[in-house]
């Protein structure tokens, strides 16, 4: 028996949120842990996967993977499945693993649930819980099939690394043509930034923050705290923030350790996609501002005064 | 061309959720239904799409008579006609094993559908459909054009995007800001009355997993209100006390 983890990377460069989903696998306990990494993958970050629990690790290292499409990342993990005698796969989720994860359940007649947010029970069966409404309840759902596939949100384990590395070994599954249909013909990225998906902190605004041009103070605070800036839809649809900013319901949802919210009323497509952060700070001077509601610690006053002062603070705190 | 877009019928984004017998069934008091804000998306690009290079427009949802009205409402949007396959939508692979069945059939080059239900929050429809039929799957799409029988498309990926073209036919999970919300017109809601709205038996289908109960979150804490002054005194809080710095 073994459990087999979709890892993905990022310029060669494993994602944390792989490697949580490792975490997730070891703790499972559900016997080997076995790391499927496809296409260019740099050799020392593929061994120091074994820190997250990983016995083993596959390397697929065709070329044609190293801009993937997911039906081909769903045809190598579901012969992974069968050479390696596994029943359980899990991945973190990520633009491309939900996808992936639903073809291999088609292909591999297996159980699929997604936005797993805690282990397992297996005191009855095989259960998880699952985020639904948008992180406003929870839904526990028994997968019936021998195969199962989970996919995991953000700290639904807790992130550990100990041990030593893994050793790795090339994996050539058999692939076609047919298993590659789209042409990846460029990317539009931000570089240099902390992403919104992978924050433990977030430093967001809204349009209390009255245009554009003030954006320097978030962006402070946000690099004293090493934290990713994130904004309301409307700050989005005005153009204010790129759209890959836009925290809520139909943008970004995110589960960061802290969530800073500067000058957001809290419309409840806002708060669908942050409520499952940690702690939230609420920073407004409308006193009646909803957000206050769903906040553990908030501060009335003008954002333009309050937050060079926080940034102030976090500055002297690191020092 | 022929345009297949799947709609889901679901609770407003505004709605109280909450459940009853013995947290086993969602609340449906009170609760005002609509079409999922990603497949108004999905609905407003195929009818863009049908008045810049013609096309057919179908619109199909997994649902009892209920979802009836919320299905109409996308016809008065535009779409030609629509399917309305007459069962409970159980869970993923049920509904997509569903849409398959109907899609086989129907000749579509481009099936539409929302990144995921704004119920359960799955976003896996598109992929399982695309396997079932054996066509390539992509999502979450910003951006769809179409140069002969090549999609070009901008796809959401973290922290930015990814450009992609692909042959059709293939199944795409769409969201902001791909098209404008279109809301529909008097003579929208009008036509929308003498559009076919054919009903199907579902097929057969196995269901790999089952529902076994709904939980909320713990309640908030109460909130603790710092001075706009104090602010060493919020970061040593978050630090100390929250321990999240």
């Amino acid at each position: 028996m073994s459990v087999i983890v979709f890892v993905e990377h990022d310029e060669g460069r494993i994602k944390k949120s792989s490697r949580e989903a490792v975490c997730y696998a070891s703790a499972i306990d559900a016997g080997d842990v076995i790391a499927l990494v496809c296409g260019n993958a740099e050799p020392k970050e593929m061994e120091l996967l074994g820190q997250n629990g990983a016995d083993r690790v596959l390397h697929a290292t065709e070329s044609r993977l190293d801009h993937g499409d997911i039906q081909a990342y769903a045809s190598v993990i579901s012969q992974a499945m069968d050479n390696e005698n596994a029943d359980i796969v899990i991945l973190a989720k990520s633009s491309v693993s939900d996808a992936v994860a639903a073809r291999t359940a088609i292909k591999s007649n297996a159980s699929f649930a997604t936005n797993v947010t805690e282990l397992p029970n297996t005191s009855d069966g095989f259960m998880v819980k699952r985020s639904i409404f948008t992180g406003n309840a929870f839904a526990w759902v028994k997968l019936l099939k021998a195969k199962k596939i989970i996919g995991i949100s953000k700290n639904a384990v807790a992130y550990k690394e100990e041990g030593g590395s893994a050793e790795v070994s090339d994996f050539s599954p058999v692939l076609n043509e047919s298993d590659f249909n789209s042409t990846v013909t460029g990317r539009d990225k931000a570089t240099g930034v902390v992403l919104l998906p992978e924050a433990e902190i977030i430093v967001s605004g809204g349009r209390g923050l009255k245009g554009p041009e003030n954006w320097g103070m978030i962006e402070d605070l946000a690099e004293a705290l090493g934290a990713a800036t994130g904004c309301s839809k409307p700050v989005s649809d005005l153009e204010w923030r790129p759209h890959r900013e836009h925290v809520g319901q139909t943008g970004v949802k995110v589960s960061p350790n802290l969530y800073i919210a500067v000058g957001i009323s809290g419309a409840i497509q806002h708060l669908a996609g942050v409520n499952s952060s940690k702690v939230i700070v609420v920073i407004n001077k409308d006193p009646e501002a909803p957000f206050f509601n769903a906040a553990d610690y908030g501060v009335v006053g003008d954002a333009f005064e309050v937050v060079p002062k926080l940034t102030d603070a976090v500055k002297a705190m690191r020092d | 061309m022929k345009i297949l877009v799947c709609i889901t019928h679901v609770p407003d984004t505004t709605s109280r959720i909450a459940f009853t017998d013995g947290d086993t069934k969602f609340d449906t008091n009170g609760v005002q239904y609509i079409i999922g804000p990603y497949e108004d998306y999905a609905i407003a690009r195929a009818i863009e799409l049908k008045e810049s290079h013609g096309a057919a427009v179908t619109v199909v949802n997994v649902g009892g008579a209920e979802t009836e009205p919320t299905i109409r409402k996308a016809l008065a949007i535009g779409a030609d006609d629509a399917i309305r396959i007459n069962a409970d939508p159980e869970d993923s692979f049920f509904v997509a094993t569903q849409i398959a069945n109907v899609a086989k059939d129907g000749d579509y080059d481009l099936i539409l559908m929302g990144r995921e239900s704004i119920d359960f929050n799955g976003g896996v429809v598109h992929g399982m459909v695309g396997e079932l039929l054996g066509i390539p799957s992509v999502s979450p799409v910003m951006k769809l054009d179409i140069d002969g029988n090549v999609s070009k498309i901008a796809r959401e990926i973290e922290g930015g995007k990814e450009f992609i073209e692909l042959k059709m036919p293939f199944v795409a999970g769409c969201q902001e800001p791909i098209a404008e919300w279109k809301i529909p017109n008097m003579r929208g809601i009008m036509t929308a009355r003498s559009k076919p709205l054919n009903v199907v038996d579902p097929v057969d289908s196995e269901h790999p997993d089952k529902l076994v109960k709904f939980e909320l979150p713990p309640p908030k804490g109460t909130i603790k209100m710092i001075d706009p002054g104090q602010m060493d005194e919020l970061v040593s809080l978050l630090k100390n006390e929250a321990k999240v710095l």
